[in-house]
């Protein structure tokens, strides 16, 4: 079973600069009830997102009629606490394909990986820059390139003056997990190819 | 040429289980022990069959419902329609699978971390993991233990491995004698404490030192528990004659002659005098008191003694997080930590929900009464320890005391079934985590041992447990 091919993504950003979001505000214990993958993305930071009364919190970045795009930007250590999948889920059902934060809890890093969910992770200073950015003009764009494992952070403006006013940032990836991505491969499918000697390493051990 | 250094506990059974190194990749680890509930596995197997595949290795993976059941009238039917339809999946998969169910009602049923280690499942040198980032507990039978997402749960369903990088090693010793009413749970949330809720990211833990040693199987289960709030992978703590001693006559343990045999290969378990590790951090039993959390994160703890910290006193780059949390606690920065006024009282779950945390709770509340205004529950880990409570007495002295006596599940710790803390209301907690609404919409937690808990319910205030010994 391939899974969808991962391309570069241009994009405006949503900003959420708090530290240490854990996967209990990203989606609630309490709608992980389903069996399936989907619609986890209508719950998605629920209870940071609608008040009591089910009613949208305006002052929430995702309530925000000025902040929209695909790429999430969250402050440190994003992605803490269960290793509940449904996280990764919930953020890539809402239309999100890639979390820009300076830390990422492990667990979760690896669950995005696992649902072409592109963590990048980039210094403290290029986080705040972006979150700098964006708080000055929402529609700053981000630009990841996988391919080359580069973020770019362009100013509003006309095209030539964003590009002579763009930062970038290289960020690291797994060589596998990136090539996984790129071309759509799955790890179950990886593994499925070596039961042969899956089987022989458990005759060894006996 | 450079000599080779020794290897660490974690390398030698790490190494003795990868089947495979991708080049620039993971490793293909081969995993012994892989246990499921039905909140993260139901996606998983609807993934196998989607690949018209079976279970690899069923004999492997062993089931039980604990997240998302109800903790009263168990042998009636759950009435949350979608609880109940998650729970009969996981029943469904598993008999079409042919892997073994203890479902609700059985013996052997409850929390996943709790039975691995009653029934004797967990064992020294394994390779365990499940669904559940709280797997990190069977690390104290010095295992490599930790938990995984679903798709991974769908690796080890379909093969019987996962893709895993390898991480880094970390060991911290705590040295010396913990005073009296201070126990396993506080020296991990001083551990926390000190070194934050991403201070373990990347590695796995190794605990060492004579605290360490001196704890019993239940605490050192305690402190690899919350290894995992840290931001480690997992905790590890070599196996002993303590730990020989709890595993001796459990039901899946091996017995006899294949006994000896085991703990002899289960002794060579431990790190090498020259293993390298990427970080070492020491600490010292006289420093720690009874633990508390005030904030919203399991980091944020303090001694029950101090107070809560002002602004000025945290990291300068999270002090927006930190006026958030304390906004949300409704705790004021800079006032003391004890004295306030308690509304719930929640002793369980994997942390701390194991016959020894019930038996030192009771020996507490013995010929005492809880708070008026205290709602307590106390929610074992499991049937074995429920049964157990009982037929020690455990139970009627906390029922004489207030405490409501629930049925085993997760419970209160992550609120998906009934057993939610209401709006508003400050609950003080034997589980492992604080964050926003973990145990009901609204909900506050402190954390802190069982016996500080106990003296909670009783004083109905955040009470040091140490005055009323
Ligand atoms: S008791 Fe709490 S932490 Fe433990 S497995 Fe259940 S929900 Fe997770």
């Amino acid at each position: 079973m391939s899974t969808k091919k991962f391309h570069t993504i241009e994009s405006t950003a949503v900003p959420l600069p708090i530290e240490n979001v854990d996967t209990d505000q990203i989606i609630p214990a309490r709608f992980l009830k389903a069996t399936t993958r989907d619609g986890f993305g209508e719950n998605l930071f629920r209870d940071w997102r609608f008040d009591k009364n089910d009613q949208p919190k305006t002052d929430f970045a995702l309530n925000s009629s000025v902040y929209s795009g695909t790429i999430l930007i969250g402050g440190k250590n994003f992605g803490s606490g269960s290793s509940r999948e449904h996280a990764a889920w919930a953020i890539h059902d809402y239309g999100f394909k890639v979390v820009v934060s300076s830390f990422f809890a492990d667990i979760f890093k690896n669950n995005a990986l696992n649902n072409g969910l592109l963590p990048v992770q980039v210094s403290e200073d290029f986080l705040s820059r972006i979150f700098q950015a964006i708080e000055k003009d929402a529609s700053s764009m981000l630009k990841v390139d996988l391919k080359n494992q580069q973020i770019t952070l362009s100013a509003s403006g006309e095209p030539s003056l964003r590009a002579r006013r763009s930062q970038s940032e290289r960020f690291d990836i797994n060589p596998y997990k990136k090539e996984c991505l790129l071309n759509g491969y799955d790890d179950i499918d990886f593994l499925l190819s070596i039961k042969e000697t899956i089987a022989q390493f458990e005759q060894a051990r006996t | 040429m450079k000599e080779l250094a020794g290897k660490t506990l974690f390398d030698k059974i790490w190494d003795a289980h990868v089947v495979e190194e991708i080049k620039g990749g993971p490793s293909v680890l081969y995993i012994d022990k892989h246990l499921i509930h039905e909140v993260t596995s139901p996606q998983a197997f609807a993934g196998i069959d989607k690949r018209g595949i079976s279970v690899f290795r069923p004999q492997h993976t062993i089931a039980t419902p604990d997240h998302n059941i109800p903790t009263v009238d168990q042998h009636l039917t759950i009435q949350d329609e979608l609880s109940r339809f998650q729970v009969d999946k996981l029943t469904e998969n598993c008999e079409k699978h042919g892997v073994t169910l203890y479902g609700l009602n059985h013996p052997y049923q409850g929390i996943v971390h709790v039975i691995g280690p009653e029934l004797g499942i967990t064992q020294p040198g394994m390779t365990m993991v499940c669904g559940d980032s709280h797997t990190s507990t069977h690390g104290a039978f010095g295992s490599v233990a930790f938990g995984i997402g679903t798709s991974e749960v769908e690796m080890v369903l379909a093969t019987q491995c996962i893709l895993q990088p390898k991480p880094g090693k970390m060991r911290i010793t705590v040295d010396g004698e913990l005073p009296k009413g201070v126990t396993a749970k506080d020296v991990i949330l001083y551990i926390i404490s000190k070194i934050s809720t991403s201070g373990g990211t990347g590695y796995f833990i190794e605990y060492a030192g004579s605290v360490i040693r001196s704890l019993s199987m239940e605490g050192r289960m305690t402190v690899c528990n919350m290894s995992i709030e840290s931001g480690a992978r997992g905790g590890i703590i070599a196996p002993d004659e303590t730990t020989f001693d709890y595993i001796k006559e459990k039901e899946f343990a091996p017995k006899g002659e294949e006994f000896d045999r085991a703990v002899k290969s289960w002794k060579v378990l431990k790190s090498d005098e020259d293993a390298v590790f990427d970080q070492e951090l020491h600490f010292d039993a006289a420093d720690i008191e009874p633990m508390i959390t005030y904030g919203t994160n399991p980091g944020m703890g303090a001694k029950i003694t101090g107070h809560i910290p002002f602004v000025e006193e945290t990291e300068a780059g999270n002090r927006e997080s930190y006026k958030k949390s304390l906004a949300y606690m409704d705790f004021e920065a800079g006032t003391p930590i004890a004295g306030r006024k308690v509304d719930y009282v929640f002793v369980g779950s994997c942390t701390n929900g194991r016959i020894e945390d019930l038996r030192e709770v009771a020996t507490f509340i013995k010929g005492r009464q809880k708070a008026d205004h205290v709602t307590a529950w106390i929610v074992p880990g499991s049937k074995q320890v429920e049964k157990q409570a009982i037929k020690e007495g455990i139970a009627d002295v906390l029922e004489k005391a207030g405490f409501q006596l629930r049925q085993p599940g997760c419970s209160a710790c992550l609120a998906m079934n009934d057993d939610k803390v209401p709006e508003g209301k400050l609950a003080v907690s034997t589980s492992n985590r604080n964050f926003e609404g973990r145990q009901g919409p609204g909900s506050r937690t402190m954390l802190a041992s069982p016996i500080t808990a106990a003296a909670a319910a009783v004083t109905g205030t955040v009470t040091d447990p140490r005055s009323m010994l």
